[in-house]
């Protein structure tokens, strides 16, 4: 607020002070680890598989600790096989180490065993698991969240019209006009307000999913949005609002682009056609991989004072400096690219809405 | 591989709760939270509109008013003006009336005067003939009993001694 130069020295030192006590903590964790892995040497460190552990899903929310000793919260398994149905927490499996009504949690899937503890093959194809996993509780807590953050905006639009915004509405307020003017406006054209609650409902949501995956610890710590079933699911929906909405032109110009030769249409039309399921695809897939990529990064930063913590604790001691240090600036980024994949998804859907409502005008 | 399998049990979550809240948000959230920004929006625009339509009719009024009181000042000084002359009018009008009945009644007391000395005149002639005759007459009866050449004579001197 105030630029005085003792205010901002007081700043620095307190930013300062947080690195350094970050930096320390995390490499007394290193030094701890590899002390642990130097005794126990067949469970040596392996960053790949604790970064694909963090960013998938998992049957139980994991809040701290390491291993035997981790503290999670265990979550309903709801599987359907040829068993039939069978519902219960996740924490009778153990963490993989007990079977339980004839399953076993393997790599964190749920694979179906017999009386012997070998994996039934037939069994473990015909699971349906719709358990609610790390993934599904983040998603049902930030449908949650948005529902409370929305319904009581909106109450106070109502309690208060034609006010100055208070409160949470200033703050969303900007966001929807921003969706509404800059983002369904003008790419879809005079019928935008059909389409604006579907964009502001998958802008929030991706959002929110977004910054809620940069918290390391719970409530965050899924990666949902960057989960290809979520990003599929919502490509899906865009992709199904842009056929149902076609017209008349925008069929006629994937299947018969006009004033082009028949014979360059014998090539055109498939390209066009496979535009058309293209188009999602890429949407999912970019979605999808931006923020997987941004906590590929982030963990392998991590990763690093763990491996030189193994070698030697100095060495750990010394990266987790610089780890520290770049994952900061990571979460900078991430904390960037969350709005702006949120605003590209929600920007993409408008555009394919806007082609697929396109009259001729020629 | 295990990054971009999708999760069936995620995929069917998804669909279930982004339809509840895709209708939720859209029903109680978005529908009027969009309908609230709208209406505000409008009443900014109307009153902004009003405002300067205000503003307008404002100086609209204000130049009116300038020109009122214009013409106002205008017809007072008019009006004035128009006094002064009718005033001066009547004045001028009073004075001229006024000399000329006073010259009327000059004249005509001069002409009564004229008429009265006239007749004063011709009585005063009659009287003094009369007497001159009744002198002479006694003092012919007196002196001179008939003399004719007398008596013309004095007629005649009667005569010359005209009091005009």
């Amino acid at each position: 607020m105030n630029n005085t130069p003792k205010s901002s020295f007081k700043h620095i030192l307190t930013a300062a002070f947080i690195a350094v006590l970050a930096t320390f903590s995390v490499s007394a964790f290193a030094e701890e680890t590899a002390e642990h892995h130097e005794t126990k040497t067949e469970t040596k460190f392996d960053a790949g598989k604790m970064i694909i552990e963090h960013i998938s899903d998992a049957h139980d929310w994991h809040i701290l600790g390491e291993g035997e000793h981790a503290v999670s919260l265990p979550l309903p398994v709801i599987l359907y096989s040829n068993r039939g149905f069978d519902c219960f927490l996740s924490n009778k499996f153990e963490h993989g180490h007990a079977a339980y009504n004839g399953y076993k949690l393997e790599e964190q899937h749920v694979v179906a065993v017999n009386e012997a503890g070998e994996v039934d093959e037939e069994a473990t194809a015909s699971i349906i698991d719709i358990s609610i996993t790390k993934n599904v509780a983040t998603l049902l807590f930030s449908v949650t969240c948005l529902l409370w953050i929305f319904l009581s905006v909106a109450n106070a639009y109502k309690r208060n019209p034609n006010k100055t915004p208070s409160g949470m509405q200033s703050f969303v307020e900007p966001l929807i006009i921003f969706i509404r003017d800059e983002v369904a406006k003008p790419s879809i054209g005079k019928k935008y307000e059909k389409f604006v609650p579907y964009l502001l409902t998958v802008f929030f949501l991706i959002l929110f999913n977004n910054l809620l995956g940069l918290i390391p610890i719970m409530p965050g710590g899924a990666n949902l949005s960057g989960n290809i079933a979520f990003t599929m699911v919502l490509a899906l929906i865009t992709f199904v609002i842009t056929t149902i909405n076609g017209t008349k032109h925008y069929w006629h110009h994937v299947f018969a682009m006009p004033g082009v030769p028949k014979a360059v249409l014998i090539i055109l039309t498939p390209i066009e056609i496979l535009g058309v399921f293209l188009k999602p695809f890429v949407l999912m897939i970019r979605l999808f991989a931006n923020m997987t990529a941004g906590h590929i990064i982030a963990l392998s930063f991590f990763a690093m004072i763990f491996i030189f913590g193994e070698m030697s604790a100095g060495a750990g001691l010394g990266v987790s400096v610089v780890s520290v240090a770049f994952t900061v600036f990571m979460g900078l980024l991430e904390l960037l690219v969350a709005f702006l994949q949120a605003y590209v998804f929600t920007l993409l859907s408008a555009m394919y809405f806007g082609s697929a409502l396109e009259e001729g005008h020629h | 591989m295990e990054l971009v399998k999708p999760a069936i049990g995620l995929i069917f979550w998804m669909c279930v709760t982004f339809s509840i809240l895709l209708f939720i948000l859209t029903k109680f959230a978005w529908k009027p939270i969009l309908a609230m920004i709208k209406e505000r929006e409008q009443t900014i625009e109307n009153s902004l509109n009003e405002a300067n339509k205000a503003r307008a009719e404002m100086s609209q009024l204000v130049a009116k008013n300038e020109e009122l009181l214009n013409l106002a000042k205008e017809e007072r000084n008019k009006i004035l003006h128009e006094a002064k002359e009718a005033a001066e009018k009547v004045k001028t009008d009073i004075v001229a009336r006024a000399q000329k009945e006073a010259e009327e009644k000059i004249q005509m007391s001069f002409r009564e005067i004229e008429i009265q000395k006239k007749a004063a005149i011709a009585e005063i002639k009659n009287s003094v003939g009369l007497m001159a005759l009744e002198i002479a007459e006694k003092v012919i009866r007196k002196e001179l009993k008939g003399n004719s050449e007398q008596v013309e004579y004095v007629n005649k001197l009667a005569k010359e001694s005209n009091l005009n």
